[in-house]
């Protein structure tokens, strides 16, 4: 192959082009990425960056000397808006049309949001832009901000706002945070840390409508109006100053319709990251491999060397199996789980107490363990995590 | 020169933080006693919290792992080195001998390898 063009420049496509570096791949490498930004780091957008322990300038990465090595052509704040195997054509959103012999697609996810006119005070997180945009207006004083889902994202959101001295409420649509993730008894631990935190945790009801705050001239906020009012499926309304809209991710997508990719919740692929598509392999939060995809920092970062081993060799020779890790980190309490849990397992506690906020449980079903969860217990995870792996009997649900 | 702990506290296959600015992670990685920067220099995580395995660390949290002797990672996501401290065990007890807070150069090797002291 003498050109290979990565799409989407963040977590898994740097690391899909670091890694044909390292594989021997000496073509023109060209990235794609509708961001302004060099990669940077997502996890401390809703953590340590929206605090303001950590700037942006510290989320990089890849330094200056790993940008100049990778000897790529990056193409920034460019979107690509279709993909044409037949022609091996990348079109762009300003007009180009870039020729490539392999493509890996490493667009990532993006956020779902609320129905509806946008309203002023309402944000997502996914960009670095994002969380710069909540931050300047969680600066401007004390405000009340209502977290609108109680998932991992919302989670430390709620956390990350409580830490700054405002006064939070989550909404939750389920009965408990993080029910399909954790199960009953872990989600009622988390669902604890809000409380413990003097955040409001409001389960069981949906969001109905966000109203503008009335009275307010609509111009001083570029027509649109500012939020002022949560309304909840029971009919209770919610004074809001800020709302941070956190209700999951889809995967990005939508410029590969037509493409003659399969798409279904996510891009289409086998164990190794190869499409259908003869030189198309995808990494990241927008890969479905074998049936499951991950949002998880740690396979984007992984993953990306095992497809590229695939496109340069032109077949599937090898396949990514590493057990799902996934960390959080809210109240101060570093949350990780590793391993698929499912409704079915039963939770046993093997060390330390959920009352202490210091436990590690096993998920267990039909006498094998799933799936290990800890809180602030970082080496005993580790090691129930590799030995998770060295069992290697986790069929992905 | 920091006093660690006994010898006999920090048995084969144990770490301790030192609680300075920046901390010290010390190891006792098969009876060879080690000591490095606790903090992984990826992200913010205890080193000393990591899992040991021969003379590798493993970082408890995105799992760069980190050679004791040289300091050096042998694996993404961590780039750049943690600094090593010689450590010696003088009647029974463990000292570390803290190497200034220069900074570690980010590719460039080691002038020395790391102190070892050993626990035998
Ligand atoms: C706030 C936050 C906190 C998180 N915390 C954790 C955590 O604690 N632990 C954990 O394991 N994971 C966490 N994650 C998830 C983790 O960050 C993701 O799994 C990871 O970023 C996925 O990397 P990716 O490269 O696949 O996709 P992304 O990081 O989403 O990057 C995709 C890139 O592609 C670009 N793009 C999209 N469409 C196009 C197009 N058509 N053309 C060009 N470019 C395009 C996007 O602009 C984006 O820059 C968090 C995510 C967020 C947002
Ligand atoms: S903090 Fe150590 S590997 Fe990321």
């Amino acid at each position: 192959m003498r050109t290979i063009t990565v799409i989407g420049a963040s977590l898994a496509g740097l690391h899909a082009a670091l890694a044909l570096r390292t594989q021997g791949y000496d073509g023109r490498l060209v990235i794609v990425g509708e961001e302004h930004h060099r990669p940077y780091d997502r996890p401390p957008l809703s953590k340590e960056f929206l605090t303001g322990a950590l700037t942006a300038d510290r989320l990089s990465l890849a330094d200056a000397e790993e940008i100049a090595e990778l000897d790529a052509d990056w193409l920034l704040g460019t979107r690509a808006e279709g993909l044409d195997p037949p022609s091996r054509t990348v079109a762009l959103a300003d007009g180009r049309k870039l020729s490539t012999d392999g493509v890996v697609l490493a667009t990532g996810a993006v956020p779902r949001t609320l129905p509806g006119e946008p309203l002023a005070g309402v944000h997502t997180l996914r960009t670095l832009d994002d969380a710069a945009a909540l931050r300047e207006e969680l600066s401007r004083g004390q405000v009340r901000v209502v977290v609108i889902g109680a998932g991992f994202i919302g989670a430390e959101v709620a956390s990350s706002c409580a830490t700054l001295g405002h006064s939070v409420t989550v909404v939750e649509a389920a009965a408990q945070p993080l029910l399909p993730q954790l199960g009953a008894r872990m989600a009622a631990f988390c669902a604890d840390l809000h409380t413990d935190h003097g955040v409001t945790l409001l389960t069981g009801t949906g969001v109905r409508a966000l109203h503008p705050e009335p009275g307010r001239s609509a111009a001083a906020d570029g027509g649109r109006g500012r939020v002022g009012w949560v309304e909840l499926a029971d009919g209770r309304f919610l004074p809001a100053d800020v709302v941070v809209v956190g209700i999951g991710v889809q995967p990005a997508t939508g410029w590969l319709q037509g493409s003659g990719l399969v798409l279904d919740d996510g891009v289409v692929c086998d164990a190794g990251g190869a499409t259908p598509v003869p030189g198309v392999v995808a990494v990241g939060d927008v890969a479905r491999r074998a049936g499951h995809r991950a949002e998880h920092w740690t396979s984007a970062m992984e993953a990306p060397a095992v497809a590229v081993r695939n496109l340069l060799a032109g077949t599937t020779v090898e396949t990514y199996s590493a057990v799902p890790y996934f960390w959080s980190d809210q109240y101060g309490i570093r949350l990780q789980l590793a391993g698929t849990t499912s409704a079915a397992d039963t939770v046993r506690v093997v060390e330390g107490s959920p009352e202490d906020r210091s436990f590690l449980a096993r998920y267990e079903r039909d006498g094998a363990t799933t799936a290990v969860l800890a809180a602030n217990r970082p080496r005993p995870f580790t090691r129930a995590r590799r030995e998770l792996s060295r069992e290697g009997g986790l069929a992905p649900v | 020169m920091i006093p660690v702990c006994r010898l006999e506290d920090l048995p084969a296959g144990e770490s301790v933080r030192l609680d300075l600015e920046p901390p010290i992670a010390v190891f006792n990685a098969d009876g060879e006693l080690y000591a490095i920067d606790d903090t992984c220099t990826h992200q913010d995580a205890s080193l000393a919290e990591g899992w040991l395995e021969g003379c590798l660390v493993e970082c408890p949290l995105h799992a760069a792992s980190f050679d004791l002797r040289t300091g050096r990672p042998t694996c993404l996501p961590a780039r750049k080195a943690v600094r090593t401290h010689p450590v010696s065990v003088l009647d029974g007890t463990v000292w570390v001998h803290v190497e200034s807070a220069q900074p570690v150069p980010a590719t460039a090797p080691h002038a020395t390898a790391a102190g070892q002291g050993s626990a035998a």
